[in-house]
């Protein structure tokens, strides 16, 4: 590509880069039109670069036990009376910062719900490419096998897995790959989702003259099915893919909550969600209340982006 | 539809043995059957006498088959915790789970309806703006959010609902006890009903209002306002109808995300239901219970499954047809 426009500078100079274009063109200008997807974006990207910065920005290292004092627990945030300085969200049941834990937890939920839906993408973009490129029999055994899959639901798949996962090792190596269990349950629970949307795409495009072009030049199906069919699915996969993460997101803090995810000495929001759970009716409600907040907002923008997505895109999802 | 009927059926049944398979796989794995009975201080003699005895060390399938048979007479094994009968203990705690999962099926079918057709019909309207603006919220929070967030607001803020538990039931018959002729059981239930309903409720809202609008754009839709027929014979009549065969597809699909909700509502408002009591028995590691969970479960969810696939092929003439096919 790069070689091909430095060889032909009058092309360059004529064409806006692709993120410009996209600026200019429809997606752009009902972006600039609508406010709600503005002020999510930012509220997403102002969450992300928070979370990302989280060593950073922390005043303190909730991972690190030297720097936890549990003398410091129960602080109630700044606007409260009987808040201790320097602690402006206060402080949850162990003494940590819960603005540090907070940044900390946010990036560990984000970190988690992203790789998930990688996950899912990858299994359930391959499986449909070749269920619906190769058709016949391991298309109805690979679509059968999503049904089967789609009515038992993630959450419930993933309470049951990771409960005996937990009981069978102990919850002291549980919480040490409690990480890769999440994203791996999370991730395969949920192929189904993109696999159908695929499949949905290839059997509507294969059958057109472009495809059979390749195919005479002597493309092999990796090839087409990848290079040549993948792009044209591309928007709905990226509509899915908004709502996905937004979910892969609940799964993990509802999993977190019951004790079956992240440990509390390496929080998530849904396990500092779950540790101020029990000081609720003490009415220490900032260590439940405030990074439960946090998640919603999260969760809220990245599903009101995905019906922005939706609208513009406007594919015709396969609805089933 | 008789052929329909008699291969779901059987897709059910292999279901459920894969179900028992599984839980099968598990009782042999998870935990030592022979120290939850006679402890550590034991001979190594006496307890391979004993694996004789008990046919642990029989082959694989000899076990299964035994198990499947035990289970067939509704014999799960003993729990570790109770020392009752597993299957006695969970059927003990079903009546709470399922009176809650009915309080929110209230809630979701009563509501959902009005509220989906009302936004479709009406979507420019600031009501239907607030209802979706809300949805989506409430589509965004967790369930066990919600619900944390109510016993917040409303039991330690407010005080106007307890936060816990049951309250006082009637004894109606056999293991049945009900909260719904009291008011305090009354009280205790309503919370936790609208926690489980707090995601399925906005989920299946604009689910109706997007099949609904896709409906009234149709010929016969239009047909009928032409004819003179009153709008809400239209609406609720002609037009809900096809609405409503998206909705019992996505419903049988939720019977499964309903099982794990009721596990997050039980263990926040410590329901005692299933749900709240397989999370015990994992802590717990109380195999048989587990297990016995899984088995239970399973065969609710399948049958439950079954019924809705049937009354789809029921209401749905072209999709019987089709299936038949394949």
């Amino acid at each position: 590509m790069t070689d091909q426009s430095a060889e032909n500078p009058v092309l360059i100079a004529r064409r806006p880069s692709r993120l410009k274009e996209i600026w200019q063109g429809n997606i752009g200008y009902s972006f600039r039109r609508n406010p709600v997807a503005i002020v999510s974006l930012a509220v997403f990207v102002i969450i992300t670069a928070l979370a990302l910065l989280a060593p950073v920005l922390a005043p303190f290292d909730p991972y690190d036990p030297a720097s936890i004092d549990i003398m410091n627990s129960e602080y109630p945030p700044a606007w409260v009376d009987g808040s201790l300085p320097g602690f402006w969200l206060g402080t949850d049941d162990q003494g940590r910062d819960l603005w540090s834990t907070i940044l900390y937890g946010t990036r560990l939920s984000l970190m988690i719900g992203l790789c998930a839906v990688v996950v899912q993408a990858f299994l359930g973009i391959s499986i449909g490419l070749i269920s619906g490129y190769v058709g016949g029999r391991t298309d109805s055994i690979l679509m059968r096998l999503a049904d089967i899959q789609l009515s038992f639901s993630t959450l419930m798949v993933a309470i049951i897995f990771l409960a005996l996962t937990q009981a069978l090792f102990g919850s002291e190596v549980f919480a040490q790959y409690a990480v890769f269990f999440l994203i791996a349950v999370i991730g395969v629970a949920e192929w189904p989702q993109y696999a159908r949307t695929v499949r949905a795409t290839v059997l509507a495009e294969k059958k057109k003259e472009y495809v059979d072009s390749v195919r005479v030049l002597g493309f092999g199906p990796g090839r087409i099915m990848v290079r040549h069919i993948l792009p044209n699915s591309l928007s709905p996969i990226f509509v899915i893919s908004t709502v996905q993460v937004a979910n892969a997101i609940i799964s993990e803090a509802s999993l977190s909550f019951l004790g079956l995810g992240m440990p509390p000495s390496q929080p998530s929001l849904g396990s500092l969600i779950s540790a101020g759970f029990d000081y609720i009716l003490s009415g220490s409600w900032w260590i439940t209340v405030i990074p439960g907040v946090v998640l919603v907002v999260l969760v809220l923008v990245i599903n009101l982006l995905g019906d922005w997505v939706r609208d513009v895109l406007n594919p015709k999802l396969y609805k089933g | 539809m008789f052929a329909y009927l008699v291969k779901r059926v059987f897709q059910a049944i292999a279901v459920m043995l894969v179900i028992s398979l599984i839980g099968f796989a598990i009782q042999g794995n998870l935990g030592d059957p022979l120290r939850e009975l006679v402890g550590q201080s034991v001979s190594e003699e006496v307890r391979q006498e004993l694996r004789d005895d008990l046919g642990l060390n029989d082959p694989f399938l000899v076990q299964y088959w035994r198990f499947l048979g035990n289970a067939l007479q509704g014999d799960l094994g003993t729990s570790y915790f109770f020392k009752e009968p597993a299957v006695d203990v969970i059927l003990k705690k079903l009546p709470a789970t399922l009176e809650l999962v009915f309080g929110a099926t209230l809630i979701i079918v009563g509501l959902s309806v009005p509220l989906g057709v009302y936004t479709a019909i009406k979507p420019n309207s600031w009501i239907s703006r607030a209802i979706m603006a809300i949805s989506i919220i409430g589509i965004s929070i967790p369930v066990f959010l919600t619900a944390i967030l109510m016993i917040y607001l409303f039991s330690v803020e407010l005080g106007w609902a307890p936060s816990f538990g049951r309250g006082e039931t009637v004894h109606v018959i056999g293991y049945w006890d009900t909260n719904f002729l009291t008011v305090d059981g009354w009280a205790h239930i309503i919370m936790p009903s609208i926690a489980l309903s707090s995601i399925m409720l906005p989920m299946f809202i604009r689910l109706i209002r997007a099949e609904m609008m896709e409906v009234l754009q149709s010929e016969y839709v239009r047909f009928a306002k032409a004819k003179g027929i009153a709008p809400w014979r239209i609406y609720f009549v002609h037009a809900l109808k096809n609405t409503l065969l998206p909705v019992i597809t996505v419903g049988g699909v939720q019977i499964g995300t309903m099982v794990a909700y009721t596990i997050l509502t039980e263990t926040v408002f410590s329901w005692p239901g299933m749900g709240s009591m397989f999370l015990e028995a994992v802590n717990r590691v109380d195999t048989p219970l587990i297990v016995a969970y899984l088995i239970v479960v399973g065969f609710i969810f399948v049958v439950t499954n079954t019924i809705v696939d049937l009354i789809y092929g029921l209401v749905n003439p072209t999709v019987k047809l089709a299936r038949l096919g394949a």
